[in-house]
């Protein structure tokens, strides 16, 4: 663990790996330090914010170098199942990228849970980690200027969901129904850090 | 019970959204803070009205607003120095002012300073969108941007009478900005006197800024490792470094999570005095300030 001030704003925490960072955001979310306004993990890496008038940056960097993460198991937020209908503009591109057949990447898809590690890019966009890893794609030369909502994405080690449209680079390989972001719900977002996703085949 | 109360807008300058403190709790979710780009002027607007401090108001960016009273209305303008009128007649800087039934307040161009607040007594009551008034641009939440012909409705007036009619404070500097910035996160990423190069010269803000936040150019901040950095948290007043060297401070509508390294921050109490820098206007980063 290493703790890195951002001036008297937040601490940003380093961790190995990302497991490492799930652990430390339940265990956090669990026992909040007194002053934390948010908590934005990443990929390797947790921000906690603070609300100056409660606490600092250095009593935060005390009450956060005390914890263990070690005995610590990725707790989960709930699971969640996508129905996704398989038609997306660049399966078939991510059949030629992983050499498999467009029936294998489904199954690959939806044969292996997904863990959402953080959200970032836009709200309510989760990315996700632990699927099969045969799925790794690279992010499309040339990003789209339009990715519709609900579109089931692939990039990297990472799946996701666009919760709204907006421009991407991700390759798109179906698409959803399930509303991912819901201003109106409490959370809005359905996929937050530690939910569970299976991916579950459906017909159009 | 009071009559319908609002502000209509007449016209909104270069860019005018509603503004108050932000959402707080969202940001693991990808929803960043938002809130006004100087939170100092809006709170201070806010105490003088006897509204509390997070009232919305709306935040103007370069003068050029014109709202009509619907109702009547105690307003007040800070931030950003601009002539403003009331029917016509000079309408003081931070100072209470009453606006009749029909009359309106018009913003001329701003003379010192980039963003001027004008709220007004009870708060403007727009829907909030989870748990905020504010506008994010980025993210595209939030109360839709105002438009002329809008009526925008006035909140209950608080219990809290305005206690004093005018506050001294000086107006934004139209010279050099001095910011107080503490180094990191991702100083490391640098060479070694990346810090003493920051602050030994002067960076312009160029046209390229907004409420996400504003593109400085000057001294070139060198990378001393190659690769990327994986995407991480970032905070308000963060000084984002790409590859150019030229370095981004993040303001309040700034992404979640970015991917090149932060080499300083700066602190908490200064991102309003760098909100208020216009395009053109240079910068001087100095160490500290901050018990970090």
């Amino acid at each position: 663990m290493r703790l890195m001030p951002c001036a008297d704003s937040g601490l940003l925490v380093e961790m190995s790996d990302m497991d490492e960072v799930l652990a430390l955001y339940s265990h956090l979310d669990e026992d909040l330090p007194d002053g934390v306004i948010d908590m934005v993990p990443a990929a390797t890496t947790l921000l906690l914010t603070i609300d100056r008038a409660v606490t600092d940056v250095e009593r935060l960097a005390r009450a956060v170098s005390g914890i263990s993460v070690g005995t610590h198991h990725r707790a989960t937020a709930g699971e969640v199942e996508i129905p996704v209908v398989y038609d997306g503009a660049d399966l078939s591109e991510v059949a030629r990228l992983t050499g498999l057949a467009e029936r294998e990447v489904i199954e690959a898809h939806t044969g292996t849970p997904w863990t959402v590690a953080f959200c970032g890019f836009a709200p309510g966009f989760g990315y996700m980690v632990g699927g099969d890893e045969r799925l790794q794609v690279p992010r499309r030369d040339n990003p789209r200027t339009k990715v519709p909502p609900g579109s089931v994405a692939l990039a990297g080690e990472f799946a996701s969901v666009y919760p709204r449209e907006s421009p991407g680079g991700w390759q798109l390989i179906g698409r959803t129904a399930l509303q991912v972001w819901d201003i109106q719900r409490e959370p809005p977002a359905l996929l937050v850090p530690g939910t569970v996703v299976r991916y579950v085949e459906t017909a159009a | 019970m009071s009559a319908f109360r609002a502000l209509e807008i007449i016209a909104t300058g270069p860019q005018t959204t509603i503004q108050d403190l932000g959402r707080e709790g969202l940001a693991g979710l990808g929803v960043g803070r938002s809130g006004a780009a100087d939170l100092g002027s809006l709170r201070l607007a806010n105490r003088l009205l006897g509204n509390s401090e997070g009232a919305a108001a709306l935040e103007v960016t370069l003068g050029g607003l014109e709202v009509r009273s619907r109702g009547g209305a105690w307003v007040v303008v800070t931030g950003a120095t601009t002539p403003a009128t009331g029917d016509g007649r000079p309408v003081g800087h931070a100072a209470v002012t009453w606006l009749p039934d029909g009359s309106s307040l018009r913003l001329g161009a701003a003379t010192a300073g980039l963003r001027s607040y004008v709220a007004v007594r009870g708060g403007i009551d727009v829907p909030p969108v989870l748990h905020s008034r504010s506008t994010d641009t980025m993210a595209g939440l939030g109360p839709p941007v105002p438009r002329p012909g809008d009526l925008l409705p006035v909140g209950p007036t608080p219990s809290a009478p305005p206690l004093v009619d005018v506050a001294p404070v000086a107006a934004p500097t139209t010279g050099e900005v001095l910011l107080r910035v503490v180094p990191g996160p991702r100083d490391d990423w640098f060479v070694p006197d990346v810090i003493s190069t920051l602050v030994g010269g002067t960076y312009e803000v160029t046209a390229e800024s907004n409420r996400v936040g504003m593109r400085l150019s000057g001294p070139v901040l060198e990378r001393a490792r190659e690769g990327e950095l994986q995407s991480e948290g970032m905070v308000p007043g963060a000084l984002q470094v790409p590859p150019t060297g030229q370095p981004t401070l993040f303001l309040a509508d700034h992404p979640v999570t970015g991917g090149y390294p932060v080499v300083a921050v700066v602190v908490s109490d200064d991102i309003g005095l760098a909100a208020q820098a216009q395009p053109g206007q240079h910068i001087r980063f100095v160490l500290g300030g901050s018990r970090a």
